[in-house]
């Protein structure tokens, strides 16, 4: 018989949205001194969430000079176990404020609230208890017997995690004693500003953190300035090349974690069940705004049919819809622009000869929404083999050797991630050794932890976050 | 080069997958030797336990609210074998028993009859009689339940006993020992005789998954069974710890599943022991959604066996329609 679940949406007032945000510099929000503003959205209705600051030069330089200061008199001689203190209350605050913290991410950036409240906001809790048990340790870590942190730290991110990713930035380069401005995403910046928030309420001193929001001027304000140590930057290959080319030359210190068109490489023996349940999870969490997403299907030709029609029965069983409702699958596409981007790239494999398969599922009037989306008859040399969409749209290519498995899966300017699923872990290990890639999962994808590095390489950037590897982005070990 | 490297294990046969797979594929032909037999159940595609493990954690976080919640407890009244399989079991309480199985709560008309009543053999004549003129059906356990450590007369006599007596539905253990010891043909030989025997009743087959170890074992036993003839898999005798766990219940509903695919017929799964209360059996009616889809919401494609659990879906449903909770004593107890 036919069940239908009823709407559970998750309550939002938990949240309590100001009509406007200021800049988060030396320990308290300001108004922007030669700053504009802009709007953030709520993908899923086209609502303005909020009018929040688009920090100028003057404000950026406040910001850099805040985070000088306070390196030099208040957290870079602190000791190792005095930081970790903090970054140990920042943690408990994040897990006191876990419900806010994922209703906010939810609202803002358009994902499902079952991954807002299981993945993001756990994972950002775990980055600074994880970091935090480092800084008193750092001696420890392989980089020499008292390493050096490397000053004033410039970080930019992205979208798709927008409070994770200010985790993976700020955790590491607090526990190695840097001080940081960080600017988050354009579209998503309103959780960086609770996590301001929950800074000021952990008694971090100020100039520390802080938090200038804006455009991609503002992060140009910041990686060009003077005053920055180093850029550590998460996003667009495009941007990140230009980032490179902007610090060539100068001091800077430079991390880069890119694009990605992750392989993900299923052989006939592999646990099929489980394997499409890794597919879907590689490339539909988070409507594929992942940049290690699996949105190449490598699966070997004998069972590729079976792969296939299993996957489109577990597609239609994907719930698209409000974010906010508990039992919501796929949410909304972070922007119009990334909507048309998306829409774009795929009419462009069909021009290449793509056959296109969407879940036929009822999309929402309002807000950006793109069904979860299947190409086969792909080839090498289209654009949907090559390019990153960056939303909820798989390319499947098939092999009949594993040679040529290892050959479609690194013919790819990236090399972020990519997975093997097999029953026979020996080819694992093979597979492994084999890929060019920064991330490899065995029999499973997307999985995340604090304590295992993440980074790619090629044009997916270089440098790790996470592990102990994610120390030395932010320890003069040179 | 790479290819050469790669050495098949023995017997792993997994070419045959897309073979044997296939709607319409002749499985008569995987029955025909012990080493056809071996090979097909071997050759099925792995389960990888932290993959299945992590998709059953998963679904059961879905919330499920108001309406869906009425209609879900409902369903699961419908699909509850009330079971009672106690030593001391006496005449007098399973005549309670199938009172209640009858009408769960005379307070409340709407509440359904649910599907079974589960006993011994020597108490199947005891609850036919009080289930007469209803819809519940009578099941009993047979077939040295639950060790299965019997002789395979004793086994047969075990069940015709219980037909004798009335039953309409027999649940039979599998020999562990000889699945263990990978002796596949006579499991198999023993569920087809059962299967003889029972006629027209309503089979299933219990694996006892909690001795099985992994959940490729759980998967062959259920092809095993369903090879067999049975109508139903089950997870669990209630006499061994685990017995259900939402997991094992994924890999037997994707078994059901690929198995209608191949031959068209629809096996119902049923789950038993230790499900206890109404939040666990929305979360397993959330697995069977998901995993089988709607053919399979019905009581003739889940059951739940349990006792304790129909009293605490009786209290969510009122719990429901009064928004407020009632007293565990304002429902009767076995």
């Amino acid at each position: 018989m036919h069940w239908e679940y009823a709407p559970a949406p998750q309550a939002q007032d938990i949240v309590e949205l100001r009509p406007s945000y200021g800049l988060f510099i030396d320990g308290e929000f300001s108004d922007p001194d030669d700053g504009t503003s802009l709007e953030t959205v709520n993908p899923a209705t086209e609502q303005v969430l909020a009018r929040v600051a688009a920090a100028g030069p003057r404000d950026v330089d406040r910001a850099v000079t805040a985070a000088r200061r306070a390196y030099q008199q208040t957290w870079g001689p602190m000791p190792g176990r005095e930081r970790a203190k903090y970054l140990f209350r920042i943690a408990r605050l994040v897990q006191e404020r876990a419900r806010e913290l994922a209703v906010l991410e939810t609202l803002d950036n358009g994902k499902p609230i079952r991954e807002s409240r299981d993945m993001d906001i756990p994972l950002v809790a775990a980055h600074f208890f994880y970091y935090a048990g480092w800084a008193d340790k750092l001696e420890y870590a392989g980089f020499g017997p008292s390493p050096r942190p490397l000053g004033v730290a410039g970080q930019i991110i992205p979208w798709n995690f927008p409070l994770l990713m200010a985790a993976w930035k700020l955790a590491p380069a607090l526990a190695a004693g840097n001080t940081c401005v960080l600017k988050p995403a354009e579209t998503t910046p309103l959780t960086a500003l609770l996590l301001a928030e929950i800074i000021q309420q952990a008694d971090v001193p100020p100039g520390v953190v802080n938090i200038v929001t804006g455009d991609g001027l503002t992060g140009e304000e910041l990686v060009l300035h003077d005053g920055v140590d180093k850029i550590a930057f998460t996003g667009s290959t495009e941007v990140g090349k230009r980032i490179q080319r902007a610090v060539a030359g100068t001091s800077k210190h430079l991390t880069l974690e890119l694009g990605g068109k992750g392989a993900n490489i299923v052989f006939e023996d592999a646990p099929i069940d489980q394997a499409i349940e890794g597919i879907v999870n590689g490339i539909y969490f988070n409507q594929g705004h992942v940049c290690c997403a699996g949105s190449r299907l490598i699966v070997q030709e004998s069972i590729a049919d079976a792969v296939i029609d299993r996957l489109k029965r577990r597609l239609q069983t994907l719930r698209l819809g409000d974010p906010l409702d508990k039992n919501t699958d796929i949410g909304a596409i972070n922007s119009p622009g990334q909507l048309d981007k998306i829409t774009e790239l795929t009419a462009s494999g069909i021009r290449e000869g793509a056959e296109r398969w969407s879940s036929p599922c009822a999309l929402p009037d309002r807000g950006y929404w793109f069904p979860p989306t299947i190409l086969t008859r792909v080839s090498q040399s289209h654009r949907v083999a090559r390019e990153e969409i960056f939303g909820p749209v798989l390319s499947v290519l098939t092999f009949r050797t594993t040679q040529e498995a290892v050959s479609k899966a690194n013919n790819t300017p990236y090399g972020l991630s990519a997975g093997v699923w097999t029953e026979k872990g020996s080819r694992i290990l093979w597979m492994a050794d084999q890929l060019r890639a920064g991330v490899i999962w065995g029999n499973t994808y997307n999985r995340f932890d604090p304590s295992s590095p993440f980074g790619g390489i090629r044009e997916s950037g270089f440098g790790r976050e996470g592990g102990r590897h994610g120390l030395e982005a932010y320890l003069d070990v040179r | 080069m790479v290819t050469s490297t790669r050495v098949e294990p023995a017997g792993s046969g997994y070419a045959q997958w897309p073979a044997m797979l296939v709607p319409g594929a002749q499985l008569s032909e995987v029955m025909a030797s012990e080493a056809m037999l071996r090979r097909f159940l071997s050759g099925l595609p792995g389960v990888d336990q932290v993959g299945t493990e992590l998709r059953a954690g998963a679904l059961s976080t879905r919330s499920i609210k108001s309406d869906a919640k009425l209609w879900a407890l409902d369903m699961a009244v419908r699909m509850v074998d009330l079971t009672t399989l106690e030593g001391a079991d006496t005449d007098g309480k399973v005549m309670s028993l199938c009172a209640k199985a009858r009408r769960p709560d005379p307070a409340n008309p709407s509440v359904p009859a649910v599907a079974a009543v589960c006993v011994y053999p020597d108490l199947v004549a005891v609850a036919k009689d009080s289930l007469a003129g209803s819809t519940v059906q009578v099941a009993a356990v047979a077939t040295a339940f639950p060790s299965g450590r019997a002789g395979r007369q004793v086994k047969l006599a075990d069940v015709r006993w219980a037909l004798e007596a009335g039953a309409d539905e027999i649940d039979m253990v599998i020999d562990r020992g000889a699945f263990l010891s990978g002796r596949y043909n006579m499991v198999l030989d023993e569920i087809r005789a059962v299967r003889e025997v029972c006629g027209a009743a309503h089979l299933k087959v219990i694996l006892e998954t909690g001795e099985l170890e992994t959940y490729d074992n759980v998967k062959r036993a259920a092809w095993l069974a369903m090879l067999g003839g049975a109508d139903f898999v089950k997870t669990s005798t209630g006499k061994v710890s685990p017995a259900a766990t939402l997991p094992v219940a994924l890999v037997m509903l994707e078994a059901v599943r690929d198995f209608h695919e191949v031959t068209g017929r629809r096996v119902g799964v049923k789950v038993a022991g230790g499900i206890r209360k109404a939040k666990d059996a929305l979360r397993y009616l959330v697995l069977v959604n998901e995993t089988v889809g709607e053919a399979w919401l019905d009581p003739s494609g889940f059951r739940f066996g349990a006792s304790s659990l129909l009293n605490d879906l009786l209290m969510q449903w009122t719990k429901q329609q009064l928004h407020c909770y009632v007293r565990p004593d304002d429902f009767s107890q076995e």
